[in-house]
């Protein structure tokens, strides 16, 4: 009973890393540069739907598509004004940017929507719980799973199946030659960044909707160990990051239900370096080939 | 003596003579009451994240691989610091300030290396970004367990515990779980942070300048070239990750018997990643640079304080114009058009002393 | 916008006194607020140094003998910071320190203003270690104070007697309120039936330790933490349909104004604490009134603290005589000792009244005054 209820805990926190997994990859994937300032689109996804729900008084699903439509804009401006001037440049220096960019949208969020907490109110999403025997499964919970789900397979068959998709998988297998074959690569990293926000917008929503506490650092914490997410699934890798974040949420709860919860984000480390130790590409990612 | 040996040297040389310069100025300054409290206070911090950058630049820079968890290695020579100067003054009684500052960092530097050769054995079997991220969660497993060790003196003992505060009755206290290493007495000095920028530099520069040095960057540029020339790679890459460590630890002690208390909340992931952009705002492999870097970016929040709370936006801002103007190709074109005229002039006379190994 | 046109308002209304009364007989008491501003703990920082700026406005229109100049610095809740913040305050001319108000800056900058002479009176900083230097005094109460206090108050109320505790074992504060809970409560006869139940600024999920605490058959969950994390355990206690009586400390007030949070969640909720927001006195309604006026949201404790804070200083000043000779020859000799040594001595002699409750002080440090039990129904505090 307290094992199939840490379970279920366990995937509902397992399911947000894992969208949030899926923003980190896939622009990982295509744009071959490590996003930090994810978390805070994130976090800014959360304020903006909180202001749709609070002050607005938006209807829940209008706030979250204002939260995607906000993001989607605000990804496009990070890339295009702080990402596209170093496409050349080493990789390193695309992170430190990154960095410098996490800083200024939390530093901004402090700025406009003050350093008190606010509380998520109540949607849709987390009014209710279903008594399943005697589990008390609460809808947060089968919201943030079914939408993983969701999310996971359109990602799949959009990459797979459109020519878009078509266009972001020869971007991430090689930028020069889709440039030859006549493909925008700098039209297609904009898209990624744009679903990777898109999407970060919804994680934020259903994170808070869980723990519904938002502050300016809501974002880092959960985003940090969303990356560690997708390294542990291999990093580039949908089905992976999906897998990632699952297992990671879960055993993050294990740990601190059945271990010590002083020592939680230690176990959950513990277990990410020794899953690297034995497979060093992560749990799906492709082994790399190199050329000589 | 080659060319490269010699533009080498000049370049070492310089590295030395602008950090001893900036020490004499400052003592000089302090001696005639001319610096403010508030740079006088950043002094030795200061020093500790030179030597920091430096170290990381070792790991990063000269080795290839990305470490976010640098600052858990100074976390553990913060700790080991207080715990080693608390012991010796409350055991054996130990008055001499310097001795105990020296001590307390070879311990650091030490423990931070056994660390380093514990965590570098599994972490320099990956590449790339999940080596990176292995550093990381090294760096979070640290900071955790840090978080629930307690370490006291009582009847001239040192007595450890972990998790729970098994402590006899009268202990003194040294680490206290959360509320971190406590009572510290603070013995660090601005000249024992300038020596350890030396040792650092002397370490550091000599190592990438040896046998051992080429061949780790050799393993940077190419490790399977450098694999098939039969270049250890990985005894190189794990020389250079311990030594990082122990420049690490030794800042860490440094940092830690500066101020009367450390916690563990002080060498978090941001940390690691604040080292990370010296490093790289520097110029990887660039030690110069780590130094310069560290030192402006490590005055410029305060600098920035008459913004008041728009002081870490505009901090955020800096980082990332600079980011983009410095790696920006069409930027730098234009930035190189711009100093063209200046090069010329330094070029030609440089052709004269040196024969003309310009570019 | 609203904040900022109040601040230049303040900062106007300072300009006319100053000028107004400036002759020999009007003291100006320059104080620094350290606190952190910015970073994660911001919440805490903005608030002592908005409830400071209130006070210090009041003073200063009131035109009495002592006049109080505000300077702010930043810490970021960090130790190296709240040196740097220190001595740039030091920097700026400031001879008392209102700050700092976090605990572990506090014992930093305290170990440098003890050799200094300057004075410091925290608003928030708990910890016993923060008070250890003599110069140091507190406004809010001690850790093992309130911790003890709780135990007491639930042994004699006979809330219960299985007891789970949830707190922050990254925070100094929470885990010093829970270390002498433990103890004392050992004496009482209370049982505690979970191993530690323990969460860091950093986690996100909080239904494992509720389900600890449930699963152990907890019939009171004391929460010696703030309020902001209290509340996501109050949501998931609700939606786990986990009812025991939780019993919380001076950091859970704030809990009711946090936007969006739906009260009806914290109902029956206990807490000892010195200050409300909502309570009816005279005194209170004025701050709350003028805090909302100026910052647009309601004042947490960490805000009154403040507020008594720059009170009690002036009480202590003018306790002590503070004159303008001798602020004008620490201003010059950049040794504020003189003024430190006076106001230590008036500290334990005076008596001030102020938001948080009727204040003593001894040599430690530690303030005395009494907590105030109060429920939470139907949306508000109700005090026995």
């Amino acid at each position: 009973m307290i094992f199939l209820d840490n379970l279920i805990n366990g995937l509902s926190l397992g399911s947000i890393y894992a969208i949030i997994a899926l923003g980190y990859t896939m622009v990982y994937g295509i744009a071959k540069m490590l996003n930090f300032a994810h978390g805070d689109i994130i976090m800014v996804g959360a304020y903006v739907a909180f202001c749709g729900l609070q002050y607005w008084g938006l209807p829940p699903v209008a706030a979250i598509l204002v939260a995607m439509a906000v993001c989607t804009v605000l990804g496009i401006l990070i890339e295009g004004l702080a990402y596209r001037p170093l496409r050349q440049a080493a990789s390193l220096a695309v992170l430190i940017t990154a960095i410098g960019m996490s800083y200024l949208l939390q530093n901004l969020a402090l700025m406009i929507w003050g350093a008190n907490p606010k509380s998520f109110p109540r949607t849709f999403i987390n009014s209710f719980s279903i008594q399943l025997g005697q589990l008390n499964v609460s809808s947060a919970t089968i919201v943030t799973i079914l939408a993983n789900i969701v999310i996971m397979v359109a990602l799949s068959l959009f990459i797979n199946q459109t020519k878009v998709g078509k266009a972001m998988r020869c971007v991430s297998e090689d930028r020069g030659a889709a440039e030859l074959m006549g493909i925008n690569v700098n039209r297609t990293i904009s898209l990624t960044f744009a679903i990777g926000s898109a999407l970060a917008a919804i994680a934020g929503v259903l994170l808070c909707s869980s723990y519904p506490i938002l502050q300016p650092t809501t974002g880092s914490m959960p985003g940090i160990k969303a990356f560690t997410a997708a390294v542990f699934g291999g990093i580039g890798s949908i089905p992976g990051a999906m897998i990632g974040g699952v297992l990671l949420g879960v055993i993050e709860i294990f740990g601190k239900a059945y271990i010590s919860t002083e020592l939680g984000d230690a176990i959950v480390f513990a277990v990410l370096i020794v899953v690297l130790l034995v497979k060093p590409t992560g749990l799906l990612g492709k082994p790399i080939r190199e050329k000589v | 003596m080659t060319k490269a040996k010699r533009k080498r040297l000049i370049y070492n040389l310089i590295t030395f003579a602008l950090v001893i310069a900036a020490f004499i100025i400052l003592q000089s300054m302090i001696a005639n009451k001319m610096i403010s409290r508030s740079l006088k206070g950043q002094l030795v911090p200061i020093c500790a994240w030179i030597v920091m950058a430096v170290s990381l630049n070792l790991v990063i820079g000269f080795s290839g691989e990305l470490s976010l968890g640098h600052a858990g290695f100074m976390s553990v020579g913060a700790y080991t610091g207080a715990i080693i100067s608390g012991w010796l003054l409350q055991v054996y009684e130990v008055q001499d300030t310097t001795l105990r500052l020296v001590l307390a960092m070879v311990a650091g530097g030490l423990i931070a290396g056994i660390a380093g050769v514990l965590i570098g054995i599994p972490v320099l079997r990956l590449r790339g970004d999940y080596l990176a991220i292995v550093t990381l969660a090294f760096g979070e497993i640290i900071r955790s367990l840090v978080n629930v060790l307690y370490v006291g003196v009582a009847d001239g003992k040192l007595h450890f515990s972990f998790l729970n505060k098994n402590m006899p009755a009268g202990v003194s206290m040294l680490v206290d779980g959360a509320k971190g290493a406590v009572k510290i007495k603070p013995v660090a000095t601005f000249t024992a942070g300038f020596v350890l920028i030396l040792i650092t530099l002397v370490v550091v520069l000599n190592l990438v300048n040896s046998r051992a040095g080429r061949a780790i960057q050799a393993t940077r540029d190419n490790r399977i070239a450098a694999e098939s020339m039969g270049v250890p790679v990985t005894k190189y890459k794990m020389m250079a990750f311990v030594t990082a460590a122990v420049l690490a630890g030794m800042a860490g002690a440094l940092y830690g018997l500066n101020s009367s208390t450390v916690i563990p909340t002080q060498f978090t992931f941001n940390q690691s990643i604040n080292v990370l952009v010296f490093v790289v705002l520097g110029g990887l492999g660039n030690v110069l640079g780590s130094v310069v870097s560290a030192t402006l970016l490590t005055v410029l929040p305060e600098v920035l304080r008459a913004f008041a709370d728009y002081r870490m936006l505009v901090y955020a801002i800096v980082l990332i114009l600079v980011m983009v103007f410095t790696n920006n190709p069409t930027i730098r074109a234009f930035a190189d058009r711009l100093f063209a005229p200046v090069k010329a002039i330094f070029r030609r006379s440089k052709k004269k002393t040196a024969g003309g190994d310009a570019q | 916008m609203k904040k900022f046109f109040a601040m230049m308002l303040a900062l106007a209304m300072l300009l006319t006194c100053v000028s107004a009364f400036a002759d020999d007989d009007v003291v100006t008491l320059k104080i620094a607020h350290i606190g952190p501003t910015t970073g994660g703990a911001a919440l805490y920082g903005q608030a002592t140094r908005d409830g400071a700026a209130i006070a210090a406005d009041e003073i200063n229109a009131l035109g009495g003998k002592y006049r109080v100049e505000l300077i702010n610095e930043d810490d970021e809740h960090n130790v190296e910071k709240a040196v740097n913040a220190y001595n740039a305050a030091l920097d700026a001319g400031a001879q008392i320190i209102l700050g700092t108000t976090t605990s572990k800056p506090c014992e930093a900058v305290g170990a440098l203003a003890v050799n200094d002479r300057v004075f410091m009176l925290s608003p928030s900083a708990s910890s016993e270690a923060a008070v250890e230097p003599d110069n140091v005094f507190q406004v809010c109460f001690t850790d093992p104070n309130q911790g003890a206090a709780s135990a007491e108050y639930i042994a004699e109320h006979k809330l219960g007697t299985k007891v789970a505790i949830i707190y922050n074992n990254a925070d100094v504060y929470s885990t010093g309120i829970r270390d002498t809970f433990v103890e004392k409560a050992a004496e009482l006869g209370l049982e505690i039936v979970t191993q530690p139940i323990t969460f860091t600024d950093e986690t996100t999920d909080f239904t494992v330790l509720v389900a600890e605490a449930q699963n152990a058959g907890a019939e009171i969950v004391f929460l010696p933490i703030y309020y902001t994390p209290a509340s996501q355990i109050l949501t998931v206690a609700a939606a786990k349909e986990f009812k025991p009586i939780f019993f919380g400390v001076d950091g859970m007030d704030g809990i009711l104004e946090i936007e969006g949070f739906d009260k009806s969640l914290a109902e029956g909720v206990m807490l000892l604490t010195p200050f409300v927001a909502t309570a009816q006195d005279e005194k209170t309604v004025s701050f709350v009134t003028k805090y909302q006026e100026a910052y647009g949201i309601k004042p947490i404790q960490f805000a009154a603290d403040a507020y008594d804070g720059i009170y009690i200083i002036v009480a202590a000043a003018e306790k002590a005589g503070i004159t303008a000779e001798m602020v004008r020859k620490a201003e010059e000799e950049k040794d504020p000792s003189e003024i430190c040594e006076a106001l230590i001595a008036a500290m334990t002699e005076i008596e001030v009244e102020g938001l948080t409750g009727t204040m003593t002080w001894d040599e430690s440090g530690k303030v005395t005054k009494t907590p105030m039990a109060a429920t939470i129904v139907n949306g508000e505090y109700v005090f026995e």
